[in-house]
């Protein structure tokens, strides 16, 4: 029964929640800061847009920072990789599903002030209500948006 | 912003930047074919990969905020991180969740992605790029 709604075990799931939930208490100890990945998404646009949600001064006197932290997830990554990978891993989801998706969640990240990182981890730590409300409705709602599409055959 | 920041606070933030990638990728969450398989109730696995990152982080600001001190490297209070609970808290959830449930991208796991050489991620990060300018230009003209 465990075994069934485990199949690849639990151990590399939980050793790689351990790893993110370190990175980010590190980072919060230094520094105070519960660090999220979607602001980046914002932050990251003042450097090319006029637009004045972009330029409030906490996504200018952060973004500096947010790009270190985004290359160093994108390099810790790539660290595993050449550790433990052989070659590249290439996803075979469908680049129309990647952008669609990717859209919806660009909006829904920044709108509802946070993503699986900054609500899931650092807010639903925090036991914090609207992290607890978001991270209930955005599981439900892709619960039920991934049985729908694999219901309608789309593969992969 | 501080006006000189600690010279620390940069290679802290890219240590923690380094682990919680390679946390993304030895749980496989980097992966959107095992976050689908986790929506669709093929796998579970992804709920101790989000458990123990709250519970590592729900520690730590547990016993921090106890401290009467502030962060060494920047002199700001330990605080939870709070956020006001509104209407955009559930639109913008039940959005990401259409995005997570079509793809199985959020946006830690798809810098982490790049990471292990998934170069279709692209098109994800595109959009999510894009979706974050709309919503941008769109709350700005209010």
């Amino acid at each position: 029964m465990i075994a069934e709604l485990f199949p690849k075990g639990v151990l590399s799931y939980a050793v790689g929640g351990l790893l993110i939930g370190l990175g980010t208490a590190v980072i919060y100890l230094g520094t105070g800061i519960a660090a999220g990945a979607s602001t980046f998404l914002e932050s990251t646009l003042s450097y090319v847009s006029e637009i004045s949600r972009f330029n409030r001064r906490s996504y200018r006197g952060s973004r500096d920072w947010r790009v270190v932290f985004t290359l160093g997830i994108v390099g810790g990554a790539a660290i595993y990789a050449l550790l433990f990978q052989d070659g590249l891993w290439v996803t075979d989801v469908q680049p129309w599903r990647l952008f669609g998706g990717g859209i919806l969640v660009g909006i829904g990240t920044r709108v509802g002030k946070g993503c699986t990182s900054g609500h899931g981890i650092c807010g639903v730590g925090s036991l914090a209500d609207a992290s607890l409300v978001n991270v209930a409705t955005f599981l439900a709602v892709a619960v039920g948006t991934a049985h729908v599409v694999g219901a309608l055959g789309v593969l992969p | 912003m501080p006006e000189t920041r600690h010279p620390l606070f940069m290679p802290l933030v890219l240590l923690g930047g380094l682990l919680f990638g390679f946390g993304l990728a030895v749980s496989r969450m980097s992966q959107p074919e095992v976050v689908l398989d986790f929506l669709q109730f093929e796998d579970f696995g992804l709920l101790f990969v989000m458990g123990a990152g709250a519970l590592v982080v729900g520690v730590t600001i547990a016993v921090a905020t106890r401290w009467e001190r502030t962060a060494p490297l920047t002199g700001r209070p330990y605080r939870r991180r709070l956020k006001d609970l509104d209407s955009n808290v559930v639109v913008g959830g039940v959005t990401f969740g259409l995005g997570w449930g079509l793809s199985g991208i959020c946006p830690g796991a798809a810098y982490a992605s790049l990471g292990i050489g998934n170069y279709p991620i692209l098109w994800g990060i595109a959009g999510m790029f894009l979706g974050a300018y709309a919503q941008g230009y769109w709350r700005s003209r209010d």
